[in-house]
Order: structure tokens, then C-alpha cells, then sequence
């Protein structure tokens, strides 16, 4: 991909892109795994205290809990946004806040709120799902083929019937 | 007149009669926070969406430049603005206020130079008494448009630049008393094939480069000319690349002094800015503020501004286009 992209550039623009990315400061990649790992951990070390705690004083059982936990991450995560704190916790966290349920919720509130000028239909309604959107799709569509391939390989599993 | 095969000498030298900046709170934390006009203290500026806020600040800018030359606005016969919003509705909105016959210019973030140069040549000519040339930006209406929601976290690289939340403005009349513009050069259009919109600098400072040099191919004089040439916004890693270009071209830039206006209006230790800073306001107020007072102060002689716009939209780079730049020069000398 990249070979091909190069060919259709000028053997000046391939200098000078030689040059560009000498300057480019690297991406601290292990300092962001580190930094990931840890905002990630915390966020899921959270999630499962509030979890336990539906389970102990909520009248949850293992398995029902894991609704109202979520609900709870994802208020959390909708009221940091809306203080206008969430984006500063990510840039230091990165992936860390990013690949929880957390900043699923992030991506609906900033972009309803971003488009909240738009009014409520054309701007909250439909600006919402800007960033979500896509995750919804293909979301949606590896939970279909993943089904398939139960229903294929492992019918019992799919048939369901516990 | 022009000179050489693509630069302005204005024989007339137009004088800059007064100019006005009005920043956002996060410039205010700055260290160039005493050169501005106006620091507000809040990001919407009083309005309800991002985008009036920006205009809100075109606006304050325009009418506080030509307050300050001792004019009404039936007095200004053009006004050149544009910004980088879509249809550049924020000068154009501002135009409708201020009522002013308008010409709307878009160069990205080179507007603040690419509408000085204009105002300048009419303004030598006689096509007009007074002329006014503004440009504004906004951080959260850029971010909406160009990249991400303003509160949603994604992590910003390292090259990443901030876009400034302000505007400059500045009125030009051959009478009267403030710095002259006495040459300007337009620039071309350069494309190194950099695609990557979290990395301006690099894409613009070959575009830089580029109207520097044909500026002084043009007007046959060398960089010492000049006490400062500024570009407009290349930030850390474009302000590096273009160093090393002079550097590649043989181009004698070390006999004058050299900075970024994208470098100035930050400080790096305290605020989170990644490379520094960018957008239209970014040069048009650290002109027509900062540089422009050291000028009165007598600091500066002769100062060339080089203007860099990134000349993108979100539709062309999702669909892997590279970035095309370009850079305009606008000489300033004191009295």
C-alpha cells in the first residue's frame, strides 16, 4: 500500500517526505501503551467495584449486574464530558479512555453537544451518531458473521436454548 | 507595480493607520496577552454556537481598527476578510454587519497576508481611501469542522497544532501616520504530498519556503534586509523543516533573524499545545499585535510576514488527498 502510494509522488516529494518524517518527533508508542494500559485498567477496576456493589447491596445477581454497570460508566463518562473534562483525561490516556465503554459514550455526548447549535433534529439527532455511527455498523455486522459462524460450526450454542 | 514574476512593490507605500486584535482565553494565558486588544474571557464570546462566536470576533476586531483610525465604516470604501470556515461565513457574516462593500478572500491561514497584500495594492493605486483587511479563527468551530467534536477524547500527536481563537484587523490609507507595506509577493500553490492533517507544518513549509525565496529572487535584495521575517504558522516540526530547506537551497536566511508566529503565542512549558499554534488569527494577530507594537516601539525596521495556509478540506483528505499549500509575503517597514 504505502510502495504504491509512493509511486504516483515525484522523486522530489519522496525527499522531501523522506525529510518531513526525519523531523517528525516519534510517537512515544511504549509511553502510550504504559499510559493506556493504566487509564484502561482503571477505568475497568471501577466498573467492576460498582459492579460488586450492585451485587451486594443492589439485589443483582453475577449476571444482571452487568446492565446497570454499564448505565453507571456511561453517566460517569457523559457527565465528564459535558464539564468539559473528558478530552484533557484522554489526551494524557489515549487508547486508555478510548476503547472502554466510556469512550463509546464520549463520541454520542461530544457530537451531540458539538451539534446541539443545529437544533435538535438535523443537529442532536442525526450529529450524534457522527463518530458512533460507524461503530454501530460494524459492530452490528461482526456480531452477525460471528453468528454465522456459530450457527454454522457450533449450532447448539446458536440455537439457543441454555 | 509588479516586480520580478510574482511580487508587488507598493510605490505609494500604503500605511497601516491602525489595527485591532481580539483573542480568546486560552491566547490570554499567553505571553503576548499585553499586545491584544481585547482577551475575552469566554470561548463562545457571548454568542450560542462556535461559529457566531468567530464571527463575534471578526466583528469586535473590524469595528475596534476602524475606530481606533479616527473613522466610521461609511469611510472604508473595502473590506477583504475571509476565515476558514465553510463559504467563509464568518467574514462574510461580519461583511453584512459591518456593511462595508466586501470583497471574501480564501487562502486558509495565509488570509491574514493574501487580504493585506490585496488592501495594499488597491489602496496604493487609489482604488480606494481607506481599506480595510481582517481575518479571524476560532479553535472549537475549527475542530468541529476539520477534525473531531471540541470535548471528545482523542489523543493529539505530537505535530498537532492548536488553532487560535481570534482576529486581527488592520485599516490602510496613503494618508496618515502608522508602518508602511511596501512589497508583497504572492505565492504558488505547493503540494509535497503530505497527507496527514495532524501534521500542517510539514505540509506548509515547503509552500513557505517557496514565497521566501522567489521574494527575494523577485526584489533582488538579500534576507538582511530585513530585521525579522516571520512565518505565519509552521509551528515546532514546519519551522524545523524549513530551516533544513534553506539550509538544502543554499539560501542565506541565518543573515537575518527568523521565527514563527505559531512559536510566539503559546507558551510550551504551561500550555498543552502539542506543536503550537495555527489558524488564520494566529498570524494576524501576532502581526497586527505583537510585531506591529515592537515596530512602534522601534524594535523592528523592516519585518516580512509569510502567511501559510493549508489549503485542505475534511471531504478532500478522506479521500486521500494530499495537502496543497501556499504561502504569502507582505513586506512591513516603519515610518
Amino acid at each position: 500500500m504505502a510502495k504504491q502510494k509512493n509511486k504516483k509522488l515525484t522523486p522530489t516529494q519522496q525527499q522531501y517526505q523522506r525529510l518531513a518524517s526525519s523531523k517528525e518527533p516519534k510517537r512515544p508508542v511504549l509511553k502510550n501503551c504504559l499510559r493506556a494500559f493504566l487509564a484502561g485498567g482503571l477505568i475497568c477496576l471501577i466498573g467492576e467495584c460498582i459492579r460488586q456493589a450492585f451485587i451486594a447491596f443492589g439485589g443483582f445477581d453475577e449476571k444482571t449486574a452487568a446492565n446497570p454497570t454499564v448505565a453507571v460508566l456511561v453517566l460517569i463518562s457523559v457527565i465528564l464530558t459535558c464539564l468539559g473534562v473528558y478530552d484533557k483525561i484522554a489526551q494524557w490516556a489515549g487508547a486508555g479512555t478510548a476503547v472502554p465503554v466510556t469512550g463509546f459514550a464520549n463520541s454520542m455526548a461530544s457530537s451531540a453537544l458539538e451539534h446541539r447549535a443545529e437544533g435538535i433534529v438535523l443537529g442532536v439527532g442525526a450529529g450524534m451518531f457522527q463518530l458512533a455511527g460507524s461503530v454501530i455498523v460494524f459492530g452490528t455486522f461482526a456480531a452477525f458473521i460471528i453468528g454465522l459462524f456459530y450457527a454454522v460450526f457450533i449450532p447448539d450454542f446458536a440455537g439457543g436454548g441454555h | 507595480m509588479l516586480k520580478g514574476h510574482q511580487s508587488w512593490v507598493f510605490e505609494n507605500r500604503p500605511a497601516i493607520i491602525s489595527t485591532a486584535t481580539v483573542v480568546g482565553p486560552f491566547e490570554g494565558q499567553g505571553p503576548l496577552v499585553n499586545d491584544f486588544d481585547i482577551v475575552h474571557g469566554d470561548m463562545y464570546i457571548g454568542q450560542d454556537s462556535w461559529e457566531k462566536a468567530e464571527k463575534s470576533l471578526l466583528e469586535e476586531s473590524a469595528s475596534k481598527a476602524i475606530e481606533k483610525a479616527g473613522l466610521t465604516k461609511d469611510q472604508i470604501q473595502f473590506y477583504f476578510g475571509g476565515d476558514l470556515m465553510n463559504q467563509i461565513i464568518s467574514s462574510s457574516f461580519a461583511a453584512r454587519t459591518l456593511s462595508i462593500p466586501y470583497l471574501g478572500v480564501f487562502g486558509a491561514c495565509s488570509t491574514s497576508m493574501e487580504s493585506l497584500a490585496l488592501a495594499a495594492y488597491v489602496v496604493n493605486y487609489n482604488g480606494a481611501r481607506h481599506a480595510l483587511a481582517g481575518t479571524c479563527s476560532h479553535n472549537a468551530s475549527a475542530e468541529k469542522q476539520f477534525r473531531y467534536p471540541t470535548e471528545y477524547g482523542s489523543q493529539k500527536p505530537s505535530t498537532a497544532q492548536y488553532t487560535v481563537t481570534g482576529s486581527g484587523s488592520a485599516v490602510l490609507a496613503l494618508e496618515g501616520s502608522g508602518p508602511r507595506v511596501t512589497a508583497a509577493t504572492i505565492g504558488r500553490v505547493i503540494d509535497m504530498g503530505i497527507t496527514d492533517p495532524f501534521n500542517m507544518g510539514a505540509a506548509m513549509a515547503p509552500a513557505a519556503v517557496d514565497t521566501i525565496q522567489a521574494h527575494f529572487r523577485d526584489l533582488q535584495i538579500e534576507p538582511s534586509y530585513y530585521d525579522l521575517i516571520v512565518t505565519g504558522d509552521l509551528s515546532k516540526v514546519g519551522y524545523e523543516i524549513a530551516g533544513e530547506l534553506f539550509k538544502r537551497h543554499n539560501f542565506p536566511i541565518d543573515q537575518t533573524t527568523y521565527q514563527d508566529c505559531g512559536m510566539m503565542i503559546y507558551n510550551y512549558d504551561k500550555q498543552n499545545v502539542q506543536a503550537g499554534a495555527s489558524g488564520c488569527a494566529c498570524s494576524a494577530v501576532v502581526t497586527y499585535g505583537h510585531l506591529l507594537n515592537r515596530m512602534k516601539r522601534g524594535e523592528l525596521k523592516r519585518l516580512l510576514v509569510v502567511a501559510t495556509g493549508a489549503l485542505l478540506s475534511p471531504l478532500s483528505y478522506q479521500q486521500g488527498e494530499s495537502i496543497p499549500c501556499i504561502a504569502h509575503a507582505v513586506a512591513i517597514e516603519s515610518e
